[in-house]
């Protein structure tokens, strides 16, 4: 079986590469001692990989998955291999629902369900927007992604100075604005990871009826999926994904857009392999770019948004490159 | 013995009514190709009969149910659709296109049954894609392509078969090959096929009774003898074609002008 052994090998991967963030850092800790860190001994090395390193690593891990899951839904719904959470400006719509999330005094575990609605009413934008296009919805996607996120960004940005409560952790916001998973707490960790088991279960059981959209809405209806239903709750499975990533990380670009792309050539464009596939590669590829992001300029630390948009953005003008045949 | 019918149908795009008081219908068997020129109406019949588009007034019945107060996986299992494709932009191969037909009866994560499996392979056997069942279909001709959207539509295992236009990326050979499968398909699987037709030859060639729309009326229902004559032809789609008999079947062609062109 080729796909089981493609899905092994990226849990494998996604192993290895959480070993490596774990044993990898600004200090030097041996593997022996690790593992007796991770199983409660409590000295300072037991503090620096179980509150640090350890949820950094599952932090990534989530934003990865989840940002290439729901990569790989809007890429199938929209029928456009550039559609991403960051592209398409949904990343952007959590980022500002985080924000005035965080300006109006909510409390911390109500940041990721408003970062959910963010994401949730700008998917749904750029999904009508890029239906009343009609046929070729690729420009249109683009250029809906282009506006939603120059406005969201505007807004943050009047937050952010307006704000005396985001004054005072204007030096955290930011970073997270550029993406980053450096600082995740434990409980941030719960709330993300309850939501992405709910987002990434509804991609797995939908994925089958996203095949469908293959050959357009239309199509989709004449093979027995209905498209209200289908289209709503896709949108909502890539809702809460990217309203976790953002929670979690911020703006983390293309790895939404990079990972199910990359992932096609190998294990084919049918969405029940592509989305287990993209979420194991997405959490291994984000936890290698954390780690480069932290050992790159060791011992100053890039945010992983920088890792991901150097890798990223080449891949995306190639990509617009080579589809411009299909696009215009 | 599957009737799929209209009764008084009226259509729309908001304002802008399509088709008037349309009834028609379509039993197992039957290949009739909807004619006219064009935005006379003929794809718009078609969505109405496929469910797509509710109809203003009059109704739709699938032996006798309302169209309407049936779900798109009900719908799916009795009526197939081949939709017209110009290009897909991810690399499915032709088995998993064809596979596509089963979505409404594929079980939970989609699985696919025995059942699913063996008529996936039938429809595949069919229209002879066995050699290109693991091909990339973006890599395929026009015509494999279009065999391979029509494999997928037949493994949907429907009672009938709508199509838009299914020969119009086409060559004439392939046109033909296309068309002659069809025919043998609804004889040998007993559906009830209904296709958009630009070509009036290959309709009057193809179809078991031809339905001449224009202007969103049904103006004639008929053989292709009673519907393709000289003054239906010049009242539907204007002067200038004449209608020549040929073994039985009219045929169609452009007048020949008084005067002939001269080369320079």
């Amino acid at each position: 079986m080729r796909t089981l052994s493609i899905l092994a090998f990226l849990v494998a991967a996604l192993i290895v590469s959480a070993a490596a963030g774990i044993l990898v850092g600004a200090v030097a800790i041996g593997p022996g001692d690790v593992l007796a860190a991770l199983f409660g001994s409590n000295d300072v090395n037991g503090t620096i990989i179980r509150e640090l390193r350890l949820p950094r690593v599952l932090g990534a891990a989530l934003v990865g998955g989840s940002l290439a899951t729901a990569g790989a839904l809007l890429q199938g719904l929209l029928r456009n291999p550039l559609a991403d959470p960051f592209v398409t400006g949904t990343s952007a719509g959590a980022t500002l629902a985080a924000v005035a999330a965080i300006v109006l005094g909510l409390a911390a575990p109500l940041v990721p369900l408003a970062a959910f609605a963010g994401a949730l009413v700008t998917v749904t934008l750029v999904w009508r927007l890029a239906r009343l296009g009609g046929g070729t919805t690729v420009l249109t996607v683009l250029l809906a992604g282009v506006v939603l996120t120059s406005f969201a960004g505007a807004v943050v940005t009047f937050l952010l100075v307006s704000s005396d409560r985001l004054a005072l952790q204007l030096r955290a916001v930011l970073g997270w604005l550029q993406g980053g998973v450096s600082v995740i707490s434990w409980p941030e960790l719960g709330v993300a990871a309850v939501i992405v088991a709910v987002g990434l279960g509804s991609a797995l059981v939908l994925a089958h009826r996203v095949d469908a959209y293959a050959f357009g809405e239309e199509t989709a209806a004449t093979l027995g999926v209905d498209p209200d239903r289908t289209t709503t709750a896709v949108l909502g499975a890539t809702a809460l994904l990217s309203g976790a990533a953002v929670a979690l990380a911020g703006l983390v670009g293309f790895v939404g857009l990079v990972i199910p792309h990359a992932l096609r050539f190998v294990i084919g464009a049918t969405h029940r392999r592509l989305v287990p596939a993209s979420f194991l590669a997405g959490a291994a590829a984000l936890v290698l770019a954390d780690l480069g992001s932290r050992t790159l300029i060791a011992p100053a630390e890039l945010p992983v948004g920088a890792i991901t948009g150097l890798v990223g953005a080449p891949f995306f003008l190639a990509l617009l490159v080579r589809s411009r045949r299909i696009v215009v | 013995m599957t009737t799929l019918a209209t009764t008084s149908v009226t259509a729309s795009y908001g304002p802008r009514v399509v088709l008037r008081d349309c009834s028609f219908s379509l039993g197992s068997g039957e290949i009739v190709a909807v004619v006219g020129p064009n935005g006379a109406g003929k794809s718009t019949l078609l969505r109405v009969l496929a469910g797509l588009l509710r109809p203003a007034a009059g109704a739709v019945a699938l032996d006798g149910h309302d169209v309407a107060t049936m779900s798109r996986s009900a719908l799916a299992r009795r009526i197939a659709v081949v939709p017209q494709i110009f290009d897909t932009l991810f690399p499915f191969t032709v088995r998993e296109v064809v596979t596509l037909g089963r979505t409404a009866r594929l079980g939970a994560f989609g699985r696919a049954s025995a059942n699913d499996l063996a008529a996936v392979d039938r429809a595949i056997d069919e229209l002879e894609l066995g050699p290109l069942a693991s091909r990339r279909i973006d890599r395929l001709s026009g015509g494999e392509r279009q065999r391979a959207v029509l494999a997928m539509a037949l493994a949907q295992e429907s009672d009938v078969l709508l199509l838009d236009e299914p020969t119009v990326h086409l060559d004439p050979g392939h046109q033909l090959a296309t068309l002659g499968l069809l025919r043998d398909l609804a004889a040998r699987r007993q559906l009830a096929v209904c296709a958009v037709l630009h070509d009036l030859n290959l309709a009057s060639t193809f179809a078991s009774r031809i339905v001449a729309i224009a202007d969103g009326r049904i103006v004639r229902d008929g053989t292709p003898l009673e519907v393709i004559h000289s003054d239906l032809v010049r009242a539907v789609f204007g002067e200038g074609l004449e209608v020549v008999a040929r073994d039985g079947h009219p045929a169609v062609l452009p007048s020949v002008p008084q005067t002939v062109p001269k080369r320079p």
